[in-house]
């Protein structure tokens, strides 16, 4: 879509001219190019226009003359000087002048459309069309969240009670019960649904990584760095930041991250321009938070800062009434992406799926649909579909507790998938990073 | 008529993933996508002040391949593009044209001195051309942050909108891709 909005780009070299001009074009600009200043006088009266681009030198009539000029036609377009870096004084004149920013050749392109979206700002001429196209994607983006259970409910409905409100949220709960679905559904029912959520692992990120993934770098902050980098704090503007294995985070970025959520401030590695980001927090964690304070892995202030709002969910075994819907969704789900028929469940499969404990939880659950969907030859799903370590029958040779079946249950996967975590890992319906804090944790050896 | 797109590699470039991206493009733009191998005089391009290749000029260039006047040709190559303002390009079209052209250069996780990332940079290589053959059908920048065509100055931008168009830039595709053109 058009953006309905005018430029003047003013510049006597041709290849400038032609390059910026293809640039706002495909911006969505409607475009008007001069050579010098009488011929950008002359289109001054085909305007008005929203934004005019001057090069400060030209030959004839110089880029502060023409801005004094246009000033008098026209008291509102926002002027944006260019320069070469040996003339930046006098942009700065330019500027005194009342230009409303200048740039110098070659740019980069954030900063000229960041300075360009910055002079719209100020005409006011943005907010509207912005929210009006973002409401498109927002009927896309969110996926329903099933259950029906009371416990479901009450999730439910906290939801949409700290949507409206901008206040930090911890969402807790095992591997796969839906932390990044609910996490998204807050999301997209705030007020910031029109601008993005941006999701950081926490967990599967190297320490190293982690640190720029978050806050971004600028170039040759370190070996490699050859270009600056955007951090995800910084891409969340206006939106949320979805912060995953929270607990996972090292002691020293904690304090890093207590800053910024303190000043919605902070600086790129390596950079000395501070930057603002205005976003809501959501965090989720499968850890104990408070555990880890007492063994000294997770700072109280910072926990204090995220934890306004928490949202527990609850494993998958002690809601089996959610089962049933649940697989009807991934069947449907499955059929529709594979191009089949939607099945059935035979009753000796339900019985089968509500007695199952599902350490993977949810998507524990949607695997075993999708690869009943994938293997299945009957009309409907069979417990031949369905490859679950059969059931909580029997008595369990070395203690029943659920831990001891989980450990068990990896084991089993693990020699099976002989000893691929990555293969492990998606069998068992939770990621690799989980997988490896689930083999820490029971000090599993790997084969 | 629904037109051809012909993906260039350029002088060389045979990535192991030529294949995923003219398939992954095609299924998004709903067009036949051919991957080909191109030779041109890149080093013609080359600007020595700035170490980079000048976008336009090779855009320019790559039009004489066109292999009749209802194909679009999208170029890839590894080199580093510029236009004459701007520091660089991940790309550029020409917008409602026949031409555009793809760098894989500031895709790649090396770039930004972060490990190799082979699966993120045929995300972004497939984003990144159906991107710039948007234009080329007559799209323009979407404001819409999961589209497609939502304007990418960073990496990381690529790395957040989706692949697809978002149903109103869609809706706009199939017009302008169903309308019958006069060529230059
Ligand atoms: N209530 C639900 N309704 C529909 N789908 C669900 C529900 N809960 C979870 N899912 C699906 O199960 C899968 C796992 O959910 P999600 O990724 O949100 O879990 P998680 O708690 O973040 O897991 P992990 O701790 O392993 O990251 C996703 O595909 C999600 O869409
Ligand atoms: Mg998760
Ligand atoms: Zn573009
Ligand atoms: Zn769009």
């Amino acid at each position: 879509m058009k953006n309905g909005k005018k430029i003047l780009i003013v510049d006597d070299e041709l290849s400038v001219r032609n390059s910026l001009r293809e640039w706002f074009l495909e911006d969505g600009f409607a475009v008007e190019t001069a050579e010098d200043g009488n011929a950008a006088l002359q289109r001054m009266h085909s305007g008005p226009y929203d934004i005019v681009i001057i090069d400060l030198k030209m030959p004839g009539m110089d880029g502060i003359t023409l801005e004094r000029r246009i000033r008098e036609i026209d008291k509102d377009a926002a002027i944006i000087i260019l320069t070469a870096f040996a003339s930046v004084e006098t942009a700065v004149e330019a500027l005194k002048l009342g230009a409303f920013d200048y740039i110098t050749k070659p740019v980069d392109p954030d900063e000229l459309s960041n300075t360009v979206r910055n002079a719209l700002k100020q005409r006011h001429l943005e907010a509207e069309n912005l929210r009006l196209k973002a409401k498109v994607s927002e009927l896309t983006l969110a996926s329903p969240i099933i259950g029906d259970s009371s416990r479901m409910r009450r999730v439910l409905d906290l939801i949409s009670t700290v949507a409206g409100t901008d206040a930090n949220v911890v969402i807790r709960g095992e591997s796969g019960t839906g932390k990044e679905l609910v996490a998204r559904a807050i999301h997209s029912q705030s007020e910031r649904r029109f601008f993005p959520i941006v999701a950081v692992n926490c967990g599967s990120i190297p320490e190293t990584l982690l640190e720029s993934e978050l806050f971004g770098h600028e170039k040759g902050s370190f070996t490699g760095a050859q270009y600056r980098r955007k951090g995800k704090i910084e891409l969340a503007h206006g939106g949320t930041l979805f912060l995953d294995e929270i607990g996972d985070i090292p002691t020293k970025m904690q304090v890093d991250l207590l800053r910024v959520l303190e000043t919605r401030r902070f600086h790129r590695l390596g950079g000395n321009q501070e930057i603002t980001s205005d976003f809501r927090l959501v965090c989720a964690t499968n850890r104990d938070l408070e555990a880890l304070i007492e063994d000294g892995g997770f700072r109280e202030d910072l926990y204090y800062r995220i934890n306004v709002f928490v949202i527990d969910l609850p494993p998958l075994r002690d809601r089996p009434e959610d089962i049933p819907a649940l697989t009807g969704h991934f069947i449907e789900k499955y059929a529709r992406a594979m191009g089949k028929p939607v099945k059935d469940v035979s009753p000796a499969a339900e019985g089968l799926l509500a007695s199952y404990a599902w350490p993977g939880n949810v998507r524990e659950l949607e695997n075993a649909v999708e690869r009943a969907m994938v293997i299945g030859r009957e009309a409907s799903v069979e417990p031949d579909d369905l490859p679950l370590p059969l059931a909580r029958t029997g008595t369990e040779p070395e203690g029943s507790s659920l831990a001891a079946l989980e450990r068990r249950h990896i084991e089993r996967v693990l020699r099976e998938e002989k000893g691929n975590i990555t293969r492990a890992a998606a069998a068992l319906g939770i990621d690799r990073g989980t997988l490896y804090n689930k083999l820490r944790r029971y000090g599993i050896e790997r084969l | 008529m629904t037109s051809r797109i012909d993906l260039c590699f350029i002088n060389g470039y045979a990535p192991s993933w030529a294949g995923r991206v003219a398939e992954e493009s095609a299924r998004v733009l709903g067009r036949p996508v051919v991957s080909v191998d191109l030779e041109m005089d890149l080093p013609r391009y080359y600007s020595a002040d700035r170490g980079q290749y000048n976008a336009t000029l090779i855009l320019a260039g790559l039009l004489r391949f066109r292999s009749d006047p209802h194909s679009k040709i999208v170029g890839i190559t590894r080199v580093d593009l510029f236009i004459p303002v701007l520091t660089f390009v991940f790309g550029q079209a020409q917008l409602d044209g026949p031409g555009s052209l793809v760098s894989t250069h500031r895709l790649r996780n090396e770039y930004y001195g972060l490990p190799k990332d082979h699966e993120r940079l045929v995300d972004r290589t497939i984003k990144e051309v159906v991107h710039e053959v948007g234009h080329s059908f007559g799209l323009v920048h979407c404001q819409d942050y999961n589209c497609v065509m939502h304007a990418a100055t960073y990496v990381e931008d690529v790395d957040l909108k989706s692949a697809s168009f978002c149903p109103s830039c869609e809706s706009l595709l199939q017009e302008n891709g169903m309308r019958p053109r006069a060529t230059a």
